[in-house]
């Protein structure tokens, strides 16, 4: 199971502003734990950001990535009131999508 | 209007190369298919030097280019969590990536950056030693990078 997204997006300047803070543990691969066995690498490969059924952005994160990942960028367009969706895929094939309403800034 | 628009995309995403080429070809599809197409290129994150990694995300070689910012700490503490933002000035941005020179695997992540996104993206890495970081853009059709040196007094890797 995992934890839900937060997502916070304001709407300024005829802006969204959007920042995600995501729940995973982004293991990279080269750790090993206290036997000296190697930490399988699980981390999130995909996010894609959509706002009124057009993707706003989409990135693809190897195991560098920080825990815990944050994520901020801006679109155009975007009223308070309508929805941002946000969806990342591990490479476990875990998936998880959360949504946010625009607030106004 | 939206079709139109829809079009233009399309016209772009026949100019693609490699990834990005792959990643906008999956823009033909409707958005909710397009999700489930997006596919992440483990050949350009297993890379270990800058122009293998622009080669393997389908580029030519890059050249500086001082209109991309990278805004990110001189000294890091923690090697874990280095807030790394980058904003690209050049026209027609299309992607931006974050590349580690010292990390075991260069290429941190890659953002497409859509018609109607602001090209700057933030985020944060993990630094393995002190090193230079890399904004790789891709901008109509070129390839750009700036490079901006990180000390970091704890590692961000084993442990």
């Amino acid at each position: 199971m995992t934890d839900p997204m937060r997502i916070r997006a304001v709407a300024k300047d005829g802006k969204v502003d959007v920042r995600v803070l995501m729940s995973h543990e982004m293991e990279t691969g080269q750790r090993k734990d206290s036997k000296g066995v190697i930490v399988p690498a699980w981390h999130i490969q995909t996010v894609t950001a959509t706002y009124a059924g057009r993707t706003v952005l989409s990135a693809q994160w190897g195991p560098s990535v920080s825990k815990n990942p944050f994520l901020n960028f801006r679109f155009l367009g975007g009223k308070p009131g309508e929805k941002v969706s946000i969806t990342w895929t591990d490479n476990r094939g875990e998936k998880r999508t959360d949504d946010a309403a625009i607030t106004a800034g | 209007m939206n079709s139109s628009k829809e079009r233009r995309k399309v016209i772009k995403a026949g100019g693609g190369i490699g990834l990005l080429g792959l990643l906008a070809a999956a823009g033909l599809l409707p958005a909710g298919e397009a999700l489930a197409q997006q596919q992440w290129n483990s050949g350009a994150f297993g890379t270990r030097n800058l122009a293998d990694a622009v080669k393997a995300l389908g580029g030519t070689p890059p050249t500086e280019n001082k209109a991309i910012q990278i805004t990110a700490p001189d000294i890091a503490e923690n090697g874990l969590v280095v807030p790394v933002s980058v904003t690209s000035d050049i026209p027609k941005t299309e992607s931006i990536a974050i590349l580690v020179e010292k990390n075991p695997n260069l290429l941190s992540a890659v953002f497409e950056i859509p018609n109607g996104t602001d090209p700057f993206v933030s985020t944060r890495v993990k630094l393995a030693e002190s090193t230079d970081v890399y904004a790789l853009v891709k901008a109509d059709g070129k390839y750009y990078f700036l490079k901006k040196e990180i000390k970091v007094t704890l590692g961000g890797c084993g442990g």
